[in-house]
């Protein structure tokens, strides 16, 4: 077949035939494939499209979907519909920085090392912690690249991890550990805080780290402090803890609650929801632990010249020497995200990200008060909350989704599929863009069902 | 270069028995050839390995490599200075440049390592 896209035409097809001897496709296939397998006729596939017919179709298939942009969303957990200021899609779509990989070459990149190292910089003053990576795929392989650090660092294999953590993290933590020989035991909740007595009987000298997320996937900010002293329990265990970088705006970092690994999604900095990816992972730990890190880490130098410059570094610990003993294969990095992420928080500063925080917070509580007062509905869980909280419906989810979606609302998360006992349970997530109106129509609506 | 009273391993490590103890550390050719060492990992005391094992890992400017037990023990002892000078394995790799010290489990392993001179065979 010939074609303007496909590089082979009639005259490279008899070369490369001509030099294996062969007169015809149809003997070279025939020499290894048996007959019996092989397929006779033509394929059953539509016509060809021009460009604009085939531009045509896909804008009418695109059309099917509804753009977060069209709708109202109450889409929570761990990915929300928070506002991107104009100035880092600009700041993105310098060309510059396209590339997700990694800038190996330093007298070439030092634009993008240079974002990297405020990335990394920026994600350390928000946790409190010592160190940041140059950015993870996702919170949830964040999380498991967390396990796996606390385990190789502790020399041990047992995992203790609430179940208020987001339950898409906990079952790549599974998939992790199951690959790992890892032991993971998970901690019940109890009205939707992790049950502290329990993961206390829990901890033993065998328990490489606890894991715990604030605030919770059920949206409610938890009481670190105890959970950190349960480290005691055991004999080198770490805690690692799943944050909202936006919630440090208004609550306590985990730097402050003698936390060991800080991690989670930074899709919230700056970055578009776009149907789930491509996101970002920030992780950040304690500098004892920084030759245990996965992933890059770039580092501020000097030049011949004692200009300031940045490189890579801490490389020779992981994949490049001792690949096959390397805790971790991470070897790339989100960097556009990781610009996104970084612009987002320049642009905001601290008071930006207070303000962005505070206002999650104070819309959150306003529409759970709303839906809380609503017949048919009910909050079940006391803790506070921060952007998200549970909601329980006397009617099924389905038929509350189907309905609010058709006045233009996307209303939250089914629980069901993921906690026992939650059939008719969502989670509802408000950020700084939801506005009173939207909030007061969609309890109308929640209501009308 | 390469002391009388101690005896070596096919990995280039040395071990000096000593009052009941016996410590361990990396020779004057490991040091030369990783380079700057800026990094040492160190096991915690009382962990038991076999001999042979993996016990830490040593760092340098341009590589990383493993550090293994001569012989099987406990180990007894950490040279924790090296968190904070690394660079005594390259300076001082007999005395200050020390690692670990353990406790051997089976004297006769000993018997198994070169002495100076046929360590120094090995690296011609």
């Amino acid at each position: 077949m010939n074609h303007q896209f496909l590089p082979n035409n009639e005259e490279s097809r008899r070369e490369m035939l001509e030099s294996l001897g062969l007169s015809s496709i149809e003997e070279l296939f025939g020499c290894c494939i048996p007959e019996n397998v092989r397929f006779k006729g033509s394929l059953d596939l539509p016509k060809p499209l021009s460009e604009l017919e085939a531009r045509r179709l896909l804008t009418q298939i695109a059309n099917v979907n509804k753009p977060v942009s069209q709708m109202v969303s109450f889409l929570g957990g761990g990915v929300a519909d928070h506002y991107i200021p104009a100035a880092v899609d600009h700041i993105l779509s310098r060309s510059e920085f396209y590339t997700a990989y990694t800038p190996y070459q330093a007298e070439v990149s030092q634009g993008t090392l240079q974002n990297i190292f405020e990335f990394q910089t920026l994600i350390c003053m928000l946790t409190g912690m010592d160190v940041a990576n140059a950015s993870m795929y996702d919170g949830a392989s964040a999380l498991a690249e967390a396990v796996l650090m606390a385990s190789s660092a502790t020399r041990q294999d047992k995992i203790v991890i609430s179940q208020t953590v987001n339950p898409q993290y906990r079952e790549t933590v599974q998939t992790y550990a199951d690959a790992t020989g890892l032991e993971i035991v998970e901690i019940p909740h109890k009205d939707g805080q992790t049950d502290l007595d329990a993961m206390e009987k829990a901890i033993d000298d065998k328990t490489a780290a606890i894991a715990i997320q604030n605030p919770n996937f059920f949206g409610i900010i938890e009481d670190p402090f105890p959970i950190s002293k349960l480290k005691e329990k055991g004999k080198k265990t770490l805690l690692i803890s799943v944050v909202d970088p936006l919630s440090l705006g208004v609550i306590v970092p985990p730097g402050d609650y003698d936390c060991d690994i800080a991690l989670g999604e930074g899709q919230p900095l700056g970055n578009p929801i776009s149907f789930g990816g491509p996101h970002l992972g920030f992780f950040a730990a304690k500098e004892n632990l920084i030759r245990r890190m996965p992933g890059r880490l770039i580092g501020q130098t000097k030049d011949v010249d004692g200009k300031r410059g940045f490189v890579m570094t801490l490389q020779t610990r992981e994949q490049h020497i001792r690949r096959h003993r390397a805790t971790s294969n991470i070897c790339t990095n989100q960097a556009l995200n990781a610009l996104g992420a970084a612009s987002y928080l320049n642009l905001m500063g601290k008071e930006g990200i207070q303000e962005v925080a505070q206002q999650c917070l104070q819309k959150a509580n306003y529409l759970k008060d709303k839906i809380e007062a609503l017949p048919g509905y009910s909050i079940p869980f006391n803790g506070p909350v921060f952007k998200e909280f549970a909601v329980k419906a006397n009617r099924p989810f389905e038929e509350i989704q189907k309905v609010l979606v058709e006045k233009g609302f996307l209303p939250g998360i089914h629980l069901q599929p993921y906690y026992d006992g939650m059939d008719d349970w969502f989670l509802v997530c408000v950020t700084e863009k939801r506005t009173r109106e939207e909030m007061d129509r969609f309890a109308a609506g929640l209501e009308g069902v | 270069m390469y002391p009388e009273e101690l005896k070596y391993t096919d990995d280039h490590e040395w071990i000096r028995v000593e009052n009941g103890k016996a410590y361990v550390g990396l020779t004057q050719y490991a040091q030369e050839q990783l380079g700057d060492v800026v990094f040492v990992e160190l096991p915690d005391v009382g962990e038991e390995f076999e001999m042979g094992d993996s016990f830490g890992v040593v760092e340098s400017v341009k590589t990383v490599s493993d550090l293994f037990m001569p012989v099987g023990g406990k180990v007894v002892e950490i040279n924790e200075d090296l968190e904070d000078s690394p660079e005594a394995v390259n300076e001082d790799p007999y005395g200050d440049g020390w690692i670990v010290a353990i406790e051997i489990a089976d004297k006769s392993q000993l018997d198994q390592l070169m002495d100076s001179e046929a360590y120094q065979k090995t690296l011609e």
